[in-house]
């Protein structure tokens, strides 16, 4: 299917900017483009525009957008979608099921649609059988399942939408070559949409990056800048050892199969851990058990007594301690933000913590004041956290972790589908507090970060 | 608190065998006999011919039967409970009665779960009781992410901790915490919610074009046999009480 773009502009209801402006597009049928670009410049919105899913109600749109002569939401039943999360696109318990859930809503005839299911489950390299329980799937396997979904109503135009962002690297790769292998005939026209074009650039016949005023095509060769380029990390002296974790072990009652086997760590004040490893080898059970939110099976987590200081009773295992004297010692970060979003504004999401450990409210607001400051956020000080973007809801979860100067910071894949300038933050913001004297754990799959960041490295699952 | 609610269908359950709808059909007469009936006797003889149909649905294991059915045996058990130690005329025999009508409304619905895909269960609704696909499908749907959300909210629990929010003991602020919680978990079932419409929207969910199916539901004379095996207990319970000068109609004076 032909995609034509003219002078196209996208503006969300109740907002006075432009998402999008100035969009000039033409993808011919079976072109497989990509639309790279920083968060927060339109490309998620261009997508939604072409799928014809923008929110029909207050959303302003001028010029012309138009998928094979007419408007999208017309070609809607030619139309095939892979977003991000592999959990809200599943329908069926069963595998095969799934993906003939789309060719049923089609009115297929039921004789017609198994052919269809297999033909489109080999066509992405799906190895498990039509029988294979749809919640038993690594997030890789979901997405390849979601892509088989599409591919089965034989659609004219594929559109993806930052299909890796939630994936590790292993389950990225497999997607990739997921679309690779089903879209090798060229029947489809096909639409990526993805911050980080580089893993990209093998499948793709045109790269365009969306920027504020418009959209700019690269040319063949072109290649990202790499994030880690030109990047000054302030050095640390070595400090005190803060946490150490002797032989930790963490088994969830009635499982046979710890989900973190006996692990010893040590964080020093000044310094970077970081921890790798596969799925499933117990990385964020780590980060748990070192931040005190859970009690070790078998080993100790032990603070030292710089770390402990005037904590009740003088326990000295992180997990024993009230949450008050915690979030003043062991700052942490998880990988969802908004799961630890507790306020309407970001001024008092930053003032949290800093109350909640014992400081009086001027000093709070003040430290709240100098952070957003600090990240450059201080315009948004009064809106809601939900609505800021990824990337911003990224910076404040760290920066929410930061506002209590807690000398141990636990944090899980901070960098977690982030465009380069949100990395470029994360990382030189973690680089100023192991300057501090801080101790800093990552749990991570990002190797840039490991290759900048990392003074020690331990990983998990390794033989 | 952290007592873990196993659901869904075990694996290769006899009973799965039986139609849906048929196992619906039962449920209805069996709900309609409890219903009306206040003695002791019926529902013993209804409970004791569900409890031979546990080991059809894979509950054999009584291990894995409490892990499903614990908070019946707690309802079950403060109704009686309660009816006996606040009400003045009801005997100790009235509230092992009333509980027993608990498990016997309630046991059906546990089979029907353990034995039965959801899939299985929305392609019978929606061929059989012309159910709209809209709403079966949609439901289905819905439910796949239950089990999202249960994770979910001990990792909500955690993130609270960080930030230095913790109820203790006070009851009050254990309460307050669990509603901020619910909060946020509401809001994040809300956002992927509306995904997973976009996403069914995207493969022509209720676009207007008759949906087919591809898997079909047939009905045998095995599910006509097994309604009438209800039918029969039924017909059972009522007689025994009847005969026991137990039996007490609840339209009766």
């Amino acid at each position: 299917m032909r995609v034509v773009a003219r002078g196209l502009g996208v503006r969300h209801a109740a907002r006075r900017s432009w998402a999008l402006a100035g969009v000039d597009l033409v993808v011919e049928p079976g072109e497989r483009i990509l639309l790279t670009g920083a968060s927060g410049t339109g490309k998620s919105t261009l997508l939604a525009a072409l799928a014809g899913i923008l929110d029909a109600e207050g959303t302003e749109l001028t010029g012309e957008l138009t998928v094979d002569g007419g408007p999208p939401r017309a070609a809607r039943a030619r139309l095939g979608l892979l977003a991000q999360d592999p959990d809200s696109q599943l329908v069926m318990t069963r595998a095969g099921d799934d993906v003939a859930f789309g060719l049923e809503n089609a009115g297929l005839p039921a004789e017609e649609i198994w052919p269809r299911v297999e033909e489109a489950l080999a066509a992405v390299g799906f190895l498990h059988g039509l029988d294979r329980a749809t919640q038993a799937l690594s997030g890789g396997e979901k997405q390849r399942l979601v892509l088989a979904g599409a591919l089965a109503r034989r659609p004219g135009l594929l559109l993806l939408d930052e299909p890796t962002a939630q994936l590790d690297p292993a389950g990225a790769a497999l997607v990739r070559s997921a679309v690779a292998r089903a879209t090798a005939d060229r029947a489809a026209t096909v639409v990526v949409v993805d911050h980080d074009a580089e893993p990209w650039l093998p499948l793709v016949d045109r790269v365009v990056e969306v920027l504020a005023g418009g959209l700019v095509e690269h040319g063949a060769g072109w290649r990202p800048q790499p994030r880690t380029a030109g990047l000054q990390l302030a050095p640390a002296p070595d400090g005190p050892v803060l946490l150490t974790a002797q032989a930790v072990g963490f088994a969830y009652r009635g499982s046979p199969v710890p989900a973190l086997p006996p692990t010893t760590a040590v964080l020093r004040g000044g310094r970077v851990l970081a921890v790798t490893g596969r799925n499933g080898t117990g990385k964020s059970t780590l980060a748990l058990l070192l931040a005190g939110l859970r009690a070790p099976t078998s080993g100790r987590v032990r603070a030292s007594a710089d770390l402990t200081g005037t904590v009740r009773r003088a326990y000295d295992e992180p997990h024993r301690w009230r949450a008050g004297e915690l979030v003043s010692r062991i700052g942490t970060v998880f990988q969802h933000p908004e799961q630890q979003f507790l306020t309407g504004r970001l001024r008092d999401e930053l003032a949290v913590g800093p109350l909640r450990s014992g400081q009086h409210a001027t000093a709070a607001r003040a430290t709240a004041d100098a952070l957003l400051e600090r990240l450059g956020l201080s315009a948004f000080a009064d809106a809601n956290p939900y609505t800021l973007s990824g990337g911003q809801q990224r910076r404040l979860s760290v920066a929410t972790a930061l506002a209590t100067a807690p000398r141990v910071l636990v944090l899980d894949e901070p960098t977690f589908g982030q465009d380069a300038a949100t990395w470029r933050e994360v990382v030189t913001l973690l680089a100023e507090q192991r300057a501090q004297g801080c101790a800093v754990a990552v749990v991570t799959h990002d190797a840039d970060l490991v290759e900048v960041l990392a003074d020690d490295r331990l990983a998990l699952g390794a033989p | 608190m952290t007592a873990s609610l196993s659901l869904g269908p075990v694996p290769g359950a006899r009973l799965g065998r039986i139609n849906p709808v048929a196992q619906l059909a039962a449920m209805g007469v069996v709900t309609l006999v409890l219903l009306t009936s206040l003695d002791a006797v019926t529902p013993t003889v209804v409970v004791a011919a569900e409890l031979c149909l546990l080991p059809a649905a894979g509950l054999a294991d009584l291990r894995d039967l409490w892990r499903r059915t614990w908070p019946l045996a707690l309802g079950a058990t403060s109704v009686g409970l309660v009816n006996v130690l606040l009400s003045d005329d009801a005997t100790a025999l009235t509230g092992v009665g009333l509980g027993l009508r608990v498990v016997g409304l309630a046991l059906p619905g546990v089979l029907l779960v353990a034995s039965t895909d959801p899939v299985r269960l929305a392609d019978a609704l929606t061929i059989h009781w012309r159910l709209s696909t809209r709403f079966a499908f949609g439901a289905l749907a819905a439910l796949r992410l239950v089990p999202l959300l249960v994770a979910e909210f001990e990792s909500v629990r955690l993130a609270r901790r960080t930030r230095g929010v913790e109820a203790g003991r006070n009851p009050v602020a254990q309460a307050r915490l669990i509603g901020g919680i619910a909060f946020t978990l509401l809001v994040g079932a809300v956002r992927r919610g509306s995904r997973l419409a976009t996403a069914m929207d995207a493969r022509g969910f209720d676009s207007g074009i008759p949906r087919t199916n591809a898997r079909g539901s047939r009905l045998h004379p095995r599910d006509a046999a097994f309604t009438a095996g209800a039918v029969l207990v039924c017909a059972l319970a009522v007689t025994l009480s009847v005969r026991t000068g137990a039996w007490s109609p609840i339209f009766v004076g």
